[in-house]
This record gives structure tokens, sequence and C-alpha cells, in this order.
């Protein structure tokens, strides 16, 4: 009865409800498109570090675990795998270069990542091979770039960095492809670490010394990983002047990581609790001009039970309706967009933020429901 | 024969701070099956009040409402929503149908209501429509009927799930005299071949022609019943009764409060 009175008074309006629906489906893109770009930002800046095949990542201390100031140098590395329950250590060495394509391409910012091969720190390789020593011009790509420019195994490519005031132009071969690693917003390209440190950018081309090799961080895997709390506890106080976190604290700590996720978190949330008073308010202009109507149905014998249904069954339908069309809508916006437009939107985020916007309807409609349940047949009916 | 409606002593006091209103006072009466009877009184003289305590949507303060054998003071909210959804049928001055439901559809709802909705009876709801001289109206909405159509569809939807009483709250208030007519001529006739009880509350009193009996109410008490044929029709004609006559003439020198107060009749001292 319900549904039948629901869908007919929807089906007879059909302007007014898919206009309505319009405007959910608009605060359902909106939302989907915060959602996608608050995990795409995130994305962008943790990929690497979140993929990492470690437990822990050793960072200097007193640098409030930010890698690029972060430097810890390699003769911390036969301490470190020392420790009992430290299966194996990585160093990590970041710092950023562009990719200059031959045919007039723009050129692409890329975090170069120096690791050594075999160690944590290198990705897996899902196409090609990983550089076998510490040295040598071979770079491993972020499928990003391969796929974006691209770019396959065997190809030469150009990297270049700033040393002092100068360019510097590196061949490298590209002799392997792993999936998506990116660090800091831009995609990665590996490269085996000593190269890594004699084409890092530095202030000055002087200096630049074998004995000198630091990496940024290193990653550390533990034979126990659950026991990891107690382990970067025992790593911190075994060996001097370093701080271990898990991988999520490292990522969290990333400049500006938090900050935005906190802002995109709350445009998200003003949007939902702008939704809801959208639908709240809608749905209660529309009962209040049903007062007489819903009056006579209840004088007929309609009980409260029908009459809440009724509407409670139209602000399920128009939500749908509008999640539905919103949810396609910002598909196929995403499709449009560039891909250097940050938007992510994994399976689990989405139905998550799909689940949401279907229950902001029913929320807002609440003080409407209540609204059709206290009219009284007798004032309704003005006798 | 039973009754199919019986009042006893029925009364309806409101209480607003320090007023108290005897808004019906000790009505009984009885309407038996086939039998179609006009609520007639002036303003304020309790006859709606009256209305909704028969409908179960007002409470009495005193006395009893029978209605084929059931007594509502003893019925529970919701089982009194469920008995005028069964045995009472209901039309209204205004507002009577779903906007966006035609005019079958109106008639059908209170088919589906009772979970009542078979083919047999839709084809009833269409008879019923076709009856009432609205065949070709079936598929249209409430705003392509006139005033008078929608009350013949409120008639329809009144009676079609076989009802025990059925009740008119104004029907022609807002017609004019030519469908006026029509309207509660089609009412009586259905009423009276489906032996029904029916109650129409009415301030024209041309209508009282279809009616076979007249309960004239004043300050919420009833003030004579008339079921002399010759005196209805003389009433209805426009002859005014020498009672109906003193009754406006006393609304008129505001010895009834309730013409101040619409549906209320205050009791002074």
């Amino acid at each position: 009865m319900s549904f039948y009175l629901a869908f007919k008074e929807m089906w007879r309006n059909k302007g007014r409800f898919f206009l309505f629906s319009l405007v959910i489906a608009l605060i359902t893109i909106l939302v989907l498109f915060i959602a996608a770009l608050a995990q795409g930002l995130a994305l962008a800046n943790k990929e690497y570090i979140e993929k990492l095949n470690a437990d822990l990542i050793v960072f200097q201390e007193k640098v409030e675990l930010s890698t690029s100031t972060s430097r810890v140098g390699l003769d911390k590395l036969n301490n470190l795998r020392r420790v009992p329950g430290v299966a194996d250590v990585g160093p990590i060495g970041f710092s950023s270069g562009s990719l200059v394509f031959a045919d007039g391409q723009e050129a692409l910012d890329v975090a170069l990542v120096g690791v050594q091969p075999g160690k944590p720190g290198m990705p897996p390789v899902y196409n090609g091979n990983s550089f076998r020593s510490d040295r040598g011009y071979y770079a491993v790509l972020d499928g990003s770039i391969a796929s974006r420019n691209e770019v396959k195994v065997g190809d030469e490519i150009t990297i270049k960095t700033i040393v002092g005031s100068e360019d510097k132009f590196y061949q490298f071969q590209v002799v392997g492809v792993t999936d998506g690693r990116q660090y800091l917003y831009q995609p990665s390209v590996f490269m085996p670490l000593q190269t890594w440190e004699k084409i890092r950018p530095q202030a000055s081309i002087e200096g630049q010394n074998q004995s000198d090799l630091v990496s940024n961080v290193m990653a550390i895997k533990l034979t126990d990983p659950e026991n990891w709390e107690a382990m970067a506890k025992t790593i911190e106080s075994q060996v001097s002047g370093i701080e271990v976190v898990d991988r999520k604290t490292a990522y969290q700590s990333s400049p500006g990581y938090s900050a935005q996720q906190s802002t995109l978190n709350t445009q998200q949330g003003f949007t939902l609790l702008i939704g809801i008073l959208v639908i709240g308010g809608f749905f209660q202009i529309q009962t209040l001009q049903k007062v007489p109507q819903i009056g006579m149905l209840k004088a007929i014998g309609a009980n409260n039970k029908i009459v809440a249904l009724t509407v409670i069954m139209q602000i399920i339908l128009v939500t749908f309706i509008g999640v539905a069309l919103g949810s396609i809508g910002t598909f196929l916006l995403t499709l449009g967009l560039p891909g250097s437009v940050p938007i992510t939107l994994t399976g689990s985020t989405a139905i998550l933020t799909i689940a949401t916007l279907l229950l902001i309807g029913p929320i807002g409609g609440l003080v409407s429901v209540r609204l059709a349940i206290k009219v009284e047949p007798l004032t309704a009916l003005g006798m | 024969m039973e009754p199919i409606l019986r009042t006893d002593a029925v009364t309806k006091i409101f209480e607003t701070g320090t007023l108290i209103v005897r808004a019906v006072d000790q009505v009984s009466f009885e309407i038996q099956p086939g039998e179609f009877v006009a609520l007639v009184g002036p303003s304020g003289s309790g006859k709606t009040t009256m209305l909704a305590m028969l409908a179960g949507l007002l409470n009495a303060t005193e006395g009893e409402i029978h209605i084929d054998g059931h007594e509502l003071g003893k019925m529970s909210e919701q089982e009194k929503t469920r008995f005028r959804r069964e045995k009472i049928g209901f039309t209204f001055q205004a507002n009577n149908l779903i906007p966006y439901l035609t005019a079958l559809e109106n008639v059908e709802l209170m088919l589906r209501l009772n979970s009542t909705n078979s083919k047999f009876c839709r084809e009833e709801a269409k008879k019923l429509l076709g009856r009432l001289g609205l065949s070709d109206r079936l598929n249209n909405l409430p705003k392509q009927l006139s005033g008078g159509q929608q009350q013949r569809v409120a008639i329809a939807r009144a009676l079609i799930h076989d009802p025990s009483l059925v009740l008119a709250d104004e029907p022609t208030a807002s017609l004019d005299t030519e469908r006026a007519y029509q309207v509660v001529q089609i009412f009586s006739e259905l009423i009276h071949e489906q032996k029904r009880a029916g109650i129409m509350v009415t301030h024209d009193l041309r209508m009282t022609q279809y009616v076979d009996r007249v309960i004239q109410m004043v300050d919420g008490k009833i003030y004579q019943i008339i079921d002399d044929r010759a005196e209805i029709d003389a009433m209805a004609a426009g002859g005014r009764f020498e009672t109906a006559k003193k009754v406006e003439e006393k609304e008129l020198k505001g010895g009834v409060m309730g013409a101040l107060n619409p549906g209320l009749a205050p009791v002074r001292g």
C-alpha cells in the first residue's frame, strides 16, 4: 500500500521528483569527487611507502620523520642487520628529477628512488627484470609512467637533475616496470642506490665522495612482523641516532598529509550535512503541503504505519535514484579527466561513500516522517 | 430490526483554560439500515463534532456510540482506525481525493487499504463510478474533474468497501445548486439501495428532500427530529419551518454564541 502510494505520487509528479533526484545526484558527484580526490592525493603521497615490502622504517632521529631531512648513513646498516628479529634491511634514498622525452613531450617530474636490488625498498618488477648490481644506469619504472608515456622495457630514458645551478642529463636503460609506486605526488624511477647518489641533485658538484654515502631512510623486514611495536623499541635502543616507525606512521608524517586529508574529510562531511539539510527541507515542505491529504487518508482508515512508510519509501527511492545518477555521473566524469588529476576511488571507499550518501536521505527525511505521523485528521480537514 | 448506529446520551466537553464548552450535549438517536439522515443546525450547533465522534476521530466525553454492534468508546486508537477503514465510508467538504491518483485509483484506494483489491472488486469500482456517471472519467486525475465529479468519486470511494455507516460532511458545500442536487440524490439512492446507514451534515436545507429524517441540533442538543415527509419536503422546498425560523432568528440576535465560534457552543452560567 505504502509503495503503491509512494510510487504513484512520484510517477505522476515525475518532473518534481526527478529534479530533486538531480540535486541529490549533484551532491553525490561532489561527495564522491572529494572522496576520490582525498584518496587520490593520499595515494599519490603514500603509495610507495604504503606498498613497501618492509615492516619498519628507520629515520634519523629528531627530524620529525621527514624523509627529505632524514639522513641514515650506510654505517648503520650492519648494526641494524645484527639486531635479533631483523630479517633484512634496505637503504632508500629519495630525490627528485625529471624525465625528458626526445619527441618534444613535456618533461615529467619524477621521484628518483635509490634502492639496493633484492633488499627491502626494491619494488617487485612485473615486466622485465630488476637491476642486479648496486651500480649502473639501469632503471625500474613506476607503472604509471610506463602506461602514460608509452615507455617500455629496453627503452633508453633521459633523466635530468640539477646539480648546483646546472642541468645534468643522464641516460638510463629501462630494465623493468613495477606497478603504481608514487612518492610525494610524483611517479617513481627506481635505480641502484650508488647511481642515485651520483645523480641526485646537490648544492654543488664538489664534495661527492663514496664514503659519504647516505640514504634517507632504511626499510626493515622483520622475522615476526606481528611484533613490530616491540621491535621498533628494541632497534631504537640498540642503534643510536635513529627513530623507528611503522609504514602508516611514516606516510602520515609526510609533509601536509594530515592537514590535507583532514581538510578534504571536513569538506566531505559538510557536503553530506548539506545533503541531509536539502533532503530534509524538501520533504518537510512537501509533507507540509500534503497535510490535508494525509489527514484525509487517516480519516478514511490509513494508519500511521502506511503514512510513514509512504514518506520513507519516497525518500529512499529519490535518494537511490539520485545517488545512482550521481555515481554514474562521477564515473563518466573521471573517464574524461586527464591522468594527471589525482583521482582514485577504490571499491571499498566508493561503497562506503555511497552507503553514507544513501543514509543521508532517511536521516534528512526523519523530520518529515515525524510530521506526517503527527498530522491530526480533524485539524487537517478543518473539521 | 437492529439499528446500524445507536448513540446513547453522547456528550462532548471541550475545556480551554477556564472556558468549558459542551459542544455536544446528551445526544441520542438511532439509524436503521437503508436510512439516510440529515444532521442540520446553525454554525456551532455541534453537528460536525457529532460527526467526528461517529467517525471515531474524536472521543466522546460521556455516552456511548454503537456502530454495527461495536462500541467505539471501548476501542483503542488502532482498532478505531481499522474500524473506520472497514465499516465506515466518509466524504468531506474538500480535499476529498488524492491528487495523484485517478478517479478509479481513488476509489480502489479503499479496497487497497482493506486488502480486498481483487479483479472483481476493481470491476465493482468501475461499475459504481459508471453508475455515478463517470465511466468516461475513470482515468482522469482529480484536477481534470469538476467539483461535482470529484464529489461523486468521493461518494464511490465511501461506498465501495461495503461500509455499514456512511458519513458525509457538507458534501455540497463547494458545488453549485444543480450539481449539489445531483450529488445528494445519487448518494441517497445508493444508501437506500445498498441498505446502509447514511448521515449527511449540511447547512443547505434544500438537500433534505432526499433524506428520510432530519435531526436538527442547536447548542449541542437535539432540537428536534423530523420524520414527517411533508414537513421535510416543506423545509427542503424553502418553506421555512417555524422551528427553523426561530433558530435562525436566535442566531441573528447572537443567542447562539457558537456562531461566533464555529463548531463550539458555549454554555453560560
